[in-house]
Parts: C-alpha cells; structure tokens; sequence
C-alpha cells in the first residue's frame, strides 16, 4: 500500500529497545520545539530569546520551580492511570471529567459531611477516588459487554461532569458567602491539603502520585495482574483462550485510570482552590494534556515522572512567556498540538526502520 | 411575549444556532464514513472561524471570509489525513491533537483581531411568498442567513450522495470493508483523504458562519465546545445526513430552550442532554441487527495496508 522510492528502505524493527525509544523521542519533541519557535518569530520574538525566559522561568527561581511542580502534580497522577488504561487498549479520553467528578466528591465531603479533622482529607481522598472511578467504570462496563466505543462515551462523560460542577456551584452548592458569584463556600480549613512551605505544592497529591507511578511500575512488570492487563491490550483473542476476564480487568484498568484522576480533582480544589467552582478553570485541560504525557512515557508508569514534569514546564512555559513576554498562553496549546503529531509521526521510526541509501539484499 | 412569537422566535433562533452543528455534522459523517474518525472538529472550527473573520474584515465581502475558511480548514484537516491515513498512526491521538493545534493557533495568530468589530457580515434574508405563512413563515422563511439554507440543502445533496451514488457506496465500503473495496479498484486512501478534506471544509464554514454571521466577531475560544457536540451529533444521527439535520436542529432546539426554560428546567441539564443522548444511542443500537443496520462503520479508526490486517 504505501509506496516508497528506491532509495528508502523500511523494514519491521522487531523490539525496539529502551535507548531507541527514547532518543526518538527527544528528536520528536526538539523537532516540534523549533517548529513552535517559528510561533515566537512570528511575533517579532526571537525563539531562542523566548525559549531562554521559558527554562529561566521554569527552573532560574525557586517560585518558577514550585509552579513547575505544581503543575506537574495534577498530570503526574492523571498519566500513571492513563497509562494502566492504556495498556488495556482502553481509550481513557474522559480523565477531564473523572478530575471534575473527584473534585466534587471532595467538595462535598469538605463542606457537607463533618467528618472530624484528622480524618477529613482521607475521607476526601478516598471519596475523590471513588468518585473518578465511578464515572471511568461506566464506559468500561459499557465497552466489554456491549462492545461500545470507549472514546467517545469517556469523552461525552467530560462535558456531562462539566455541567453537574455548573449546575452544583449555580444551584444546591452555591456559596452563601461568595456574594452571588458562582462558587461554593471557602472549604473549612481543616480541608486545607498541607503545603510545601510558602508553595502551591501539595504534598499528599504528589506522593500519592509518585507512589502510584512506582506501585503501577511493579503491577504491570511484575505481577499476574498486570500480565492479564498486557494480553487484554495486545490480543483479546488470546485472553479469552487463556480464561481470563476481559471485563473484569478493563473495569480494573479503569477503576485505577478514573479513581486516580479523581485523586488529582482532590488535589486541585483541596490544595489550591480551596472551593469549587468554574470547572474549566479547575481541570485547566490537565485531562488532555495528561494523554500527551501518558503517551510520550510509551506505557511505563515511571517514565511518566519525567514526562509529566516535562509538561510541567511547558505549562509554566505559558505563563512566563505571557507575564514576561506579553505572549499569548494560547501558545501552550501550539506546543502541546505540535509534540504530538510529532510523536506520532516518529512512531514510524519506533515501529520501523528507515535506512536511506538503495537497497543492498531484497527482504 | 405572546407565545406565538415565543414559538417563532425560539424556531428561528434554533435554525441559527443549528447550522454550525449541521455543516460540521455533515463534513464528520463523511470522515467516519470513509473510516477516519476526526476528532479535530472543534480545533478545525475555531480556525474557519478566524479565518473568516480575518479575511472578511480584509475584504470587507463576508463570502470571501466562508470560502476562505473552507480552504484554510480543509487544508489544516489534511494533517490529520497525513497522519491518519499515510502514517497510519492512532486517529484518536491525531485527532486531539488538531484539536489543540486548532485551538493554540487561532489564539495565537488572532489576537490583534479580538475585540474588533466586523463591518460587513452575512445579510439576512427573507424568502418571499413563503415568509406570508402564519407562524412557520416568519420563524423559518424569514431573517435567516443563506447558509441555513444552504445547510438544508447540502443534507439532502450529501444524503443523496451517500446512499444513491457510485461515490457514496465506495465511501461506505471503504468504511466498512477497506480490504474488500480495495480488490474492486477504489482507492481507499484516496477516499479517506478526500472524506477527511470534506469534513474539514465543512467545519471551516462551520466556524466562519459562528464569526462573520452568528456573532459577527473574534473571541478567543469562541467555538466553546461545539466540536464535541458534532461529535456526539455524528453518532446520534447514525453516520445519515438527514438524521443529522433533524439532529442538529434538535440538539441546537435543547440549547436555546435552555436558556427559555431556566424558571422551570435546569438549564445545565438540557445542555448536558447531547452528550447523554449520544450514550444512550450507542447503547441502543449496540445490539445484534441494529448494529449491522444502523451502528458505526465497522472499520471506523482501524487504518489500512494492502495484505495486512
């Protein structure tokens, strides 16, 4: 089908290793970065000037850094479930939602429940948890029983949590003490997420991520559970022939996937907002931008450390250069855009390998 | 407001705002049809819909503005063909991603028009004769852009295309059976390519109709998720044309009603309604014949190779 000239050679790569992978990677990404330096050209900004304030501003300072983080804790956690779901072949599009559900579990159980104080986060937590998990099982169930499209039913799910947050901050939960804007009351403090000093990190969000990154490393490299995950993503076929479960192990996937992007829901409304309200400006996209950084760690929960903080700062990206540049943060949705198609462009080198040159034995 | 012209002006207002939902629904059907899903439509939308506005407020001729929105997007749909279909990578990936590539570059390259106002927008017109009807005329036949016309007419011509042509059933077997239309001498790359480009020239008007016709202006952003309401359109329409117009208009009906009925309906409720009506197809039509007769085209994401599975 795909007709190439004499002088390119492309032949299956067997199992691509580690190294190889990885330095694709980076080629792709350097190749989407000088693509999107054309963007600060365009505005009469030079792009190694812009990509100077962007590492400055990400890593010069100690409040860069912490931004940095900060904004890495959400797709760190969101991007080890996804790449759990993944690995099920399951297309978890709706992480935006499951974060939304988490929050408002969370918010419900700060303002609503009286949960004395020591046990009021856990609780929070937990309901977080389940409340993602809740709304991600839906369309698992939905997809082994009935064989229905797991993207679109995750990603209708998205704007169906969009309007409940609306409906709840307008309706039953609006604040008494906000003055008619659209926002639940302040959260009691004993809901406060402890922080790192004098920054916006939320400490139990980001161990409970690296934790999850390192747990998930072991379940899907060392345990039978995670061997039934691979063979239900690879060969369903084979699964059924090996007895095992298809739908009890894209439900778990999803319960993991969901259940931890509600986690990050949590942290964001119990860390940061301290309330709920606007949902767009509580999920700020990290459950797509979380499908870039699940899919750059290429299904290894701990690659998914680095790759979420590298999304870190290119978020942080955004607000340096629209604070100190006068840039619009638009331009973070360009970077995010352009990563991707190059990423999958350069699984054609992952996949195969390509040799210019002509041909010296026919295969 | 007497309830006759609470009707007129809810029908009227519901045309408006239906049209978008229409030409981006038709351009999505024929993609899936053809076996590509793109989810790139609100990122495909929001570029027609600067597009549009840049060139209509350059020209001054509104028309120019849709038609170069048709061009620009169809060309920006063109990277998800490449990927999609040549690169035969994950659709599902590509397409998010020409989402936000859509979404980053119209924030990026519009802002010296935000805020601007547009001089020449798309006239209004009246249809003589049957504007004269009691009720149905003024809400339908009156005060409308050609291109909810147009809209109309483009359903019933892509219907016609799809299921009573030589054209239409090559794109339905590409979409359902690539291997086997392959051996009949279509090209199936050649008809996704051309479908996915369909689909984007639609949107692009889609989104030049929101900025130099509906609201004629640049915002940031301004599409607000109407690319996902396509989506959920395609799917509620079961990939027909016809069914899409009818669904356009029913969903376009949910969003103005939601704003009508806010004393007695939650408003977040009906506007959530699309996508839980989408659900709630699937199900539906997930089962034994009604999947063969009415569900997704069965080679719908999975890319093809000649002697490969």
């Amino acid at each position: 089908m795909m007709k190439t000239p004499a002088w390119i050679q492309i032949d299956r790569r067997p199992s691509p290793s580690g190294l190889t992978v990885f330095a694709i990677s980076v080629i792709a990404i350097l190749f989407a970065l000088v693509m999107a330096g054309l963007f600060f050209e365009f505005y009469g900004v030079s792009a190694l000037r812009a990509y100077g304030y962007i590492i400055k501003g990400a890593f010069g300072s100690r409040l860069g850094l912490t931004e940095t983080v900060r904004g890495m804790i959400p797709l760190l956690v969101i991007g080890v479930g996804l790449v759990v779901a993944f690995r099920a072949l399951f297309w978890n599009i709706g992480a935006e939602g499951q974060l939304l559900m988490g929050a408002v579990a969370a918010s419900g159980i700060a303002l609503f429940s009286g949960i004395p104080s020591p046990w009021l986060i856990p609780a929070m937590f937990l309901g977080g948890f389940a409340a993602g998990a809740l709304w991600g099982v839906g369309p698992a169930i939905l997809k082994a029983k009935l064989g229905i499209n797991d993207v679109i039913t995750t990603l209708m799910l998205n704007y169906v949590a969009i309007y409940t947050v609306h409906w709840l901050i307008l309706g039953p939960w609006k604040g008494l003490t906000q003055r008619g804007f659209p926002y639940t009351d302040r959260f009691p403090t004993a809901a406060f997420l402890p922080m790192l000093g004098g920054t916006r990190i939320h400490l139990p969000t980001l161990a409970i991520g690296l934790v999850a990154a390192a747990v998930m490393y072991f379940v899907v490299k060392k345990t039978r559970v995670g061997f039934e995950i691979r063979v239900v993503g690879e060969n369903p076929d084979a699964a059924k022939y090996a007895g095992i479960s298809q739908t009890k192990i894209t439900v778990l996937a999803m319960v993991i996937s969901g259940g931890l992007a509600g986690v990050a829901g949590v942290g964001e409304v119990a860390g940061i907002h301290h309330m709920l309200f606007n949902p767009s400006s509580i999920a700020l996209s990290y459950g797509y931008t979380a499908i870039i950084v699940a899919w750059l760690a290429r299904r290894n929960p701990l690659a998914v450390i680095l790759t979420s903080f590298l999304f870190g700062v290119i978020m942080r990206g955004g607000d340096v250069i629209k604070i100190s540049l006068g840039l619009p943060f638009q331009l973070v949705n360009v970077f995010n855009g352009l990563i991707l198609f190059f990423l999958i462009g350069s699984e054609i080198f992952v996949r195969y390998r390509v040799r210019f040159g002509t041909k010296k034995e026919t295969a | 407001m007497s309830w006759e012209s609470w009707v007129i002006s809810t029908i009227s207002r519901t045309l408006a705002y239906g049209t978008p939902l229409l030409l981006a629904t038709l351009g999505e059907i024929y993609a899936e049809r053809s076996g590509v899903l793109n989810l790139g439509v609100e990122g495909m939308m929001i570029v027609g819909a600067l597009t549009g506005f840049a060139v209509a407020s350059q020209t001054g001729n509104p028309w120019f503005g849709v038609l170069a929105a048709g061009v620009v997007s169809g060309l920006f749909s063109l990277i998800h063909a490449f990927a999609s279909v040549t690169l035969r990578a994950n659709q599902v990936v590509s397409g998010l991603a020409l989402t936000m590539l859509g979404l980053g570059l119209s924030g990026v390259i519009g802002r010296s028009y935000e805020g601007r106002p547009l001089m020449h927008t798309l006239d209004k017109i009246s249809i003589p004769l049957l504007e004269k009807i009691p009720v149905l005329g003024p809400a339908i036949f009156q005060d409308q852009n050609l291109l909810v016309y147009i809209g109309i007419g483009l359903a019933i011509l892509l219907w016609f295309v799809l299921f009573k042509t030589r054209i239409g059933i090559s794109i339905r077997a590409v979409g359902e059976d690539p291997a086997t239309a392959d051996s009949l001498g279509i090209n199936v790359a050649r008809v996704r390519y051309l479908c996915v480009m369909v689909g984007g020239v639609l949107a692009g008007i889609a989104g030049a109709y929101l900025s130099v016709a509906y609201r004629p202006s640049w915002t940031d952003g301004m599409t607000a998720g109407m690319g996902w309401i396509v989506i959920a359109l395609t799917i509620f329409a079961f990939w027909n044309p016809i069914s899409g117009m009818f669904g356009a208009y029913f969903f376009a009906g949910l969003f103005v009603l939601s704003f009508r009925l806010q004393a007695w309906l939650s408003p977040e409720l009906l506007k959530a309604m699309p996508y839980i009506l989408a659900i709630v197809v699937l199900i539906v039509v997930s089962r034994g014949t009604l999947q063969k007769r009415m569900g997704a085209p069965s080679a719908l994401t999975l890319p093809y190779t000649r002697g490969e599975d």
